[in-house]
């Protein structure tokens, strides 16, 4: 792989940007790999990557029904954050948020991480008490956050309403090294270092069975023949649980589409991210001028990738509120990616009934921000056969057991 | 907008004016039941590409919750039926049936 540098522009600028490589290889299944991983969204790439880097284990292939990144890695709003309440979900998602700092570095592929800073507003009396509760518990698991007053609000985010019709805005939890990265770029940067790797990423193939022998897994069937494989993982988002049903067992997940959209470009007016989760909206702008703009999940299961139209009229109205200077915007683009629910809105990283195969799923709203530390922890599993401590916490057995990891509240809005 | 006619008033409802229940004819387990059952009575869900039998509330019209058979790919809406059965009427199965044949 070439390395990409500030010489190497220059190099390719004199001749013409006729040496420019292809990021990954394309790749043909081979008859048997040691890891097979479905679905080369963040979370798998970055799987297969930590397998790679911290284990070792590099015959590994990504198989993708579509292109890599075309799931809700490449639809979600970039939010990048780690203001959680509950202890596991401090460790994992702070793992990612740090990972992500230095990731450009790391993968030699710019991810365009920006730590601008995110403000979760707080528009009710219980809000901005969960909020200080939350700031609290962060300063306890090293998770640098505060909570601000509304004059802090308006300095950091001159646009606001704060004392908007409905709800006024009370004070925000702040957390000043959260941000932003660009989604495309966290799934190509992997992708490319998977590839560099030896590793293969298969796209437009589709799993459409697993096979097992003796109670452990023993390859896939795919729209590109059949492929054996000593461990798989499941990665697949939205289609979880279409993929353990092949795998002959049920999942506490429920999927239903959630959108997003953004507005025509305009100058630079918010260096900030924002969540109002009680209006239930949330914005930054994007490095071209556009509002990236999110709101609120159907409420019942569905595959469609579109949404229900009320939501965005109800995702307007609340931005309206907070932003009144956005009320002209012209939107450009709407689009939906389809979420996988858990009931404690937490994440599953575990191992399941099938031997020697593994699922990373239950992201849902708010996985992007997750991927690097996400990548992490699975690859550990795969690799050690059992959950590290980053992962021993999200197993499926928290459901039987009512170890919940309650973070209905952080996750608020759904981001 | 999904629409849905409500089995009871029979008024071709928005989902604005409804209220989704999630999954139907999941089988309680009460006092007694083993953790086997609890943990699938209480989370675990089908979610399945295709038709989904799924519970709603007319709440803003009749308040009656009811069932809907709809598939989760299409949007289709195979059919509507009430709350008191323990399982689709037949006329749902045989219209399920008809699809899958
Ligand atoms: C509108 C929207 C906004 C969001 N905003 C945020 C945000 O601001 N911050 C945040 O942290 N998170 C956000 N999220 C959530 C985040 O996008 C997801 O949690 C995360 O991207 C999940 O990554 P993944 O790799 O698990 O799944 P995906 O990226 O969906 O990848 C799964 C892949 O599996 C493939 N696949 C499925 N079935 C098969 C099969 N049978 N065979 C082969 N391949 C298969 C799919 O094609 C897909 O590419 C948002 C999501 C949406 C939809
Ligand atoms: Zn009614």
């Amino acid at each position: 792989m070439k390395h990409y540098s500030a010489f190497a522009i220059a190099r390719e600028a004199l001749r013409g940007h006729t040496g420019w490589e292809r990021a990954w290889r394309k790749a043909t299944p081979k008859k048997k790999y040691d890891v097979v991983i479905v679905g080369a969204g963040g979370h798998g790439l970055a799987t297969a990557y930590y397998l790679g880097k911290n284990h070792g284990i590099k015959n590994v292939a990504i198989i993708e029904k579509g292109w890599l990144g075309g799931g809700n890695t490449g639809r979600n709003t970039t939010i990048i954050r780690s203001n959680y309440l509950q202890d596991p979900s401090a460790a994992i998602y702070e793992k990612a948020r740090s990972l992500y700092e230095t990731l450009s570095q790391d993968l030699n592929y710019n991810i365009m991480f920006s730590p601008r800073g995110v403000l979760m507003l707080a528009q009710t009396e219980h809000e901005a008490r969960g909020y200080k509760r939350t700031a609290h518990a962060n300063a306890l698991q090293g998770v640098d956050t505060e909570f601000v007053s509304p004059e802090r609000v308006k300095e950091l985010c001159p646009i606001i309403e704060l004392s908007g019709p409905r709800y006024p805005v009370l004070g925000a939890l702040w957390q000043a090294r959260a941000g932003t990265a660009r989604h495309d770029a966290v799934a190509w940067g992997y992708a490319r270092a998977c590839s560099d790797m030896g590793m293969d990423i298969i796209q437009k193939c589709e799993v459409t069975g697993v096979r097992s022998d003796n109670g452990q897994v023993s390859g896939v069937e795919t729209s590109q023949g059949s492929i054996d494989c000593d461990k798989l993982c499941i990665v697949v988002a939205g289609h979880s649980g279409h993929l353990a049903e092949m795998a002959g067992f049920r999942l506490p997940v429920e999927s239903v589409a959630l959108q997003a959209m953004v507005s025509e470009p305009i100058k630079p007016c918010m260096d900030v991210v924002v969540m109002a989760n009680t209006v239930h909206g949330y914005m930054s702008q994007s490095d071209k001028g556009e509002m990236v703009i999110g709101g609120g999940a159907d409420g019942y299961n569905n595959y469609t990738q579109r949404g229900s139209f009320h939501h965005i009229e109800e995702t307007v109205r609340a931005l309206i509120e907070t932003f009144p200077m956005i009320s002209r915007l012209k939107m450009l683009r709407q689009w939906g990616g389809i979420v996988d629910m858990t009931g404690d809105r937490s994440p599953i990283i575990s191992t399941t009934p099938l031997g020697n195969c593994f699922i990373n799923c239950g992201w849902g709203t708010g996985g992007f921000k997750a991927i690097p530390g996400s990548g992490w922890a699975t690859a550990e599993m795969v690799a050690k056969g059992e959950p590290g401590p980053l992962a021993a916490e999200f197993g499926l057995n928290r459901f039987r057991e009512g170890r919940f990891i309650d973070e209905s509240v952080a996750a608020g809005v759904a981001h | 907008m999904l629409i849905l006619s409500c089995p009871y008033c029979g008024v071709a409802a928005d989902e604005t004016e409804l209220h989704p229940g999630g999954e139907g004819h999941l089988v309680r387990h009460g006092p007694g039941s083993s953790d086997d059952e609890f943990e699938s009575y209480l989370f675990l869900r089908r979610n399945p590409r295709g038709v989904h039998v799924e519970r709603w509330r007319h709440v803003h019209g009749c308040g009656k919750w009811f069932h809907a058979a709809r598939d989760t790919m299409t949007m289709e809406v195979i059919g509507t039926y009430p709350a008191q059965v323990s399982e689709p009427p037949s006329e749902i199965l045989n219209a399920l049936g008809a699809r899958s044949a």
